[in-house]
């Protein structure tokens, strides 16, 4: 059948696709046009095509910039201690629910570390405020036990930690479902021959359950590299003026505030853009060592 | 699979002559928890640590709400005596809801945030269900391409920058459609539906086509009603972020008469500003701190009412996207 029958036939099929493909096209591809300014001194009244342009000039001012190198350093502490704090979490709470007999029980607790993650930024930055911050209860405990008036919201030192417990707190029960569906496939066999075979309760965790989840384990690992640069905006961004600038700027608010607030557009253009292709390398890298250990990741190796 | 409730398997009979280190049944109570036979019966310690770490985490998780609820009941006095948060308030009063129903910025942010996600989510699972179906179908014409324009959307971010301009040439600065347009259609959703579709049985379609139905029909008659579970999480996947979303008002909306919920809390909560005058607040006896809470409250209400419907479709929606990518 010739090319043109088949659009002809699937016509029906086509036309549904049709409005979703166009949004992709528009919003995702089209939007990546802005990223021309990197390239441009953009004045938003002359427009793309009128504004000088200025080759690489954008991008040394950039790297020039010690603040940026300052942001660039943030970004890596925190999601590094993000990555230490919050990639155990859900694999510990998984084990904890999954050793949980009673139904009813587990169904409980299932429910109650679900429910953080459909709670939006905003909210949560409002209820830790107001159980750690000034007026809170954790300052009327510490006062209350003579302990002085540390707050964790308003630390520079403890930023990094309060964001990795903010998304502990958050996501930490979500992230459970996929470990949990793991430890639901191991064959009960395994640890009826085990026990027969004299294994105590730690030798089977050691031999039978951990080698069941590390496959899944080592899949997220690798793909939460990937996003080594970009995550935490929303939440970095709701909560900056908590604490020094020196301590919370990062890439992505750094971008905001050269571009949105500052209006220097090239320079927060060729930051952007820089940000989206070192991202894309780390995604398809990890992609990459994700196939090297066998694993399917992000997208099936073509085989 | 009903992953979410049984995610235990069931307990095997012993076989015949196999010493088992599980209690004789006689000696166990009706209603316990049934233990695998190959599991010793857990240490007292075991048990007690086990309690007292569920207990925790689950105050943990409760108390934020608990508190905050308990504080935008209460009056200035009680607030003032706990030092902030109030979990009982001996006296509760409405007064703090009242005052934030009356005409207020709130009022009106509620009512807009119902609109956005109402619209964007209707929007949403318009584009993207049928886009879904249709990248289900193997003899697509050109299906390879359209679903890896799709895909490799989930791999790169054109970022702020970009997307601020797109959204202000595109003329949509200071319109609800900047809050709706940008966030339409997840390729994440997209794949969820799509390998839920794919999975069902090409016999159906088969059927279905051989009695003379069109894809349109298949569509709506077939693969929509042996969906629901997974139309239901991605509905409220697309509705949560909808009710959520402040990043894209903070960016496009400077007309404050249009800023949702989301970002209102975000603008006078989180940032510390008095929603309410001082000099209103004061005149009433309301702390404003329980304003506030209040603000916070009918922002979750939404969220925890539609949360029991659709919990027991949550981890087939989520592993059927992580699982068949």
């Amino acid at each position: 059948m010739s090319f043109w029958q088949r659009v002809k036939r699937d016509r029906v099929l086509l036309a549904m696709l049709a409005p979703g493909f166009l949004f992709f096209l528009v919003f995702c591809y089209g939007a990546l046009f802005g990223d021309i300014v990197a390239f441009e001194d953009y004045q938003p009244y002359t427009g793309f095509l009128d504004s000088a342009w200025t080759g690489l000039q954008n991008f040394s001012a950039v790297f020039a910039d010690a603040v940026f190198w300052h942001a660039v350093r943030n970004t890596l502490v925190i999601n590094i201690v993000a990555l230490v704090l919050c990639f155990p979490a859900p694999l510990a709470l998984a084990l904890m629910l999954n050793s949980i007999l009673n139904g009813k029980v587990r169904k409980f607790v299932q429910s109650v570390v679900y429910l953080p993650h459909f709670i939006g930024w905003t909210i949560i930055v409002a209820l830790f405020e107001e159980v750690l911050g000034s007026g809170g209860a954790f300052t009327h405990l510490e006062s209350a036990l003579g302990l002085g008036h540390w707050s964790p919201m308003y630390s520079d030192a403890f930023f990094p930690f309060l964001l990795a417990l903010e998304s502990i707190w958050k996501d930490c029960g979500w992230g459970t479902i996929i470990f949990l569906a793991a430890l639901m496939n191991i064959e009960p066999a395994l640890y009826e021959a085990a026990a027969l075979d004299g294994a105590g309760r730690w030798h089977r965790f050691k031999s039978v359950t951990l080698p069941s989840v590390m496959p899944v384990t080592m899949l997220l690992l690798i793909l939460r590299l990937g996003t080594l640069l970009a995550s935490g905006f929303q939440q970095i961004l709701l909560q900056q003026g908590n604490v020094s600038l020196s301590a919370s700027q990062v890439i992505d608010t750094y971008v905001y505030s050269q571009g949105i607030a500052e209006g220097n557009w090239g320079q927060a253009g060729a930051i952007a853009l820089a940000e989206t292709v070192v991202g894309l390398a780390l995604v398809l890298g990890a992609n990459k060592v994700a196939h090297f250990f066998g694993q399917d990741g992000f997208y099936r190796r073509e085989s | 699979m009903r992953a979410d409730t049984d995610l235990r398997p069931a307990p095997t009979a012993a076989p015949d002559g196999v010493p088992s280190p599980a209690p004789p049944a006689s000696r166990r109570r009706a209603n316990a928890p049934r233990r695998p036979l190959w599991q010793e019966k857990p240490s007292l310690f075991g048990l007690s640590a086990k309690t007292i770490t569920i207990v925790v985490i689950s105050i943990l998780v409760l108390y934020p709400f608990l508190a905050v609820l308990g504080t935008s009941l209460s009056s200035e006095a009680e607030i003032a005596q706990h030092g902030g948060l109030v979990l009982w308030p001996a006296h509760p009063t409405l007064a703090a809801y009242r005052m934030i129903f009356t005409g207020s910025v709130v009022t009106r942010a509620v009512v807009v945030s119902l609109a956005i996600t109402l619209a964007g989510t209707a929007l949403s699972l318009l584009i993207t269900v049928p886009m879904a179906y249709a990248l289900a179908q193997k003899r697509l014409v050109g299906r390879r391409f359209f679903l890896m324009t799709a895909l490799f959307t989930m791999m790169f971010n054109p970022g702020i920058i970009a997307n601020f301009l797109l959204v202000s040439n595109l003329g949509l600065s200071n319109s609800y459609w900047s809050l709706i347009l940008p966030s339409l259609v997840s390729a994440f959703n997209l794949v969820i539906l799509r390998s839920f579709f794919m999975g069902l049985p090409q016999e159906l379609y088969d059927s279905a086509s051989i009695d003379g139905a069109g894809d349109l029909r298949m569509m709506l008659q077939l693969a929509i009603p042996l969906s629901k579970g997974v139309i239901a999480v991605v509905t409220l996947f697309t509705a949560v972020g909808y009710w959520n979303e402040w990043f894209n008002a903070l960016l496009y909306l400077n007309d404050s008469t249009k800023w949702p919920l989301a970002y209102v809390l975000r603008f006078y909560v989180d940032s510390g500003q008095s929603l309410v005058p001082p000099a209103v607040t004061a005149d009433a006896g309301i702390a404003p701190q329980a304003v506030s809470m209040a603000t916070v409250v009918v922002s979750v209400v939404p969220i925890v009412l539609l949360y029991p419907f659709l919990q027991r479709y949550f981890t087939r929606g989520v592993l059927t996207g992580a699982i068949k990518g």
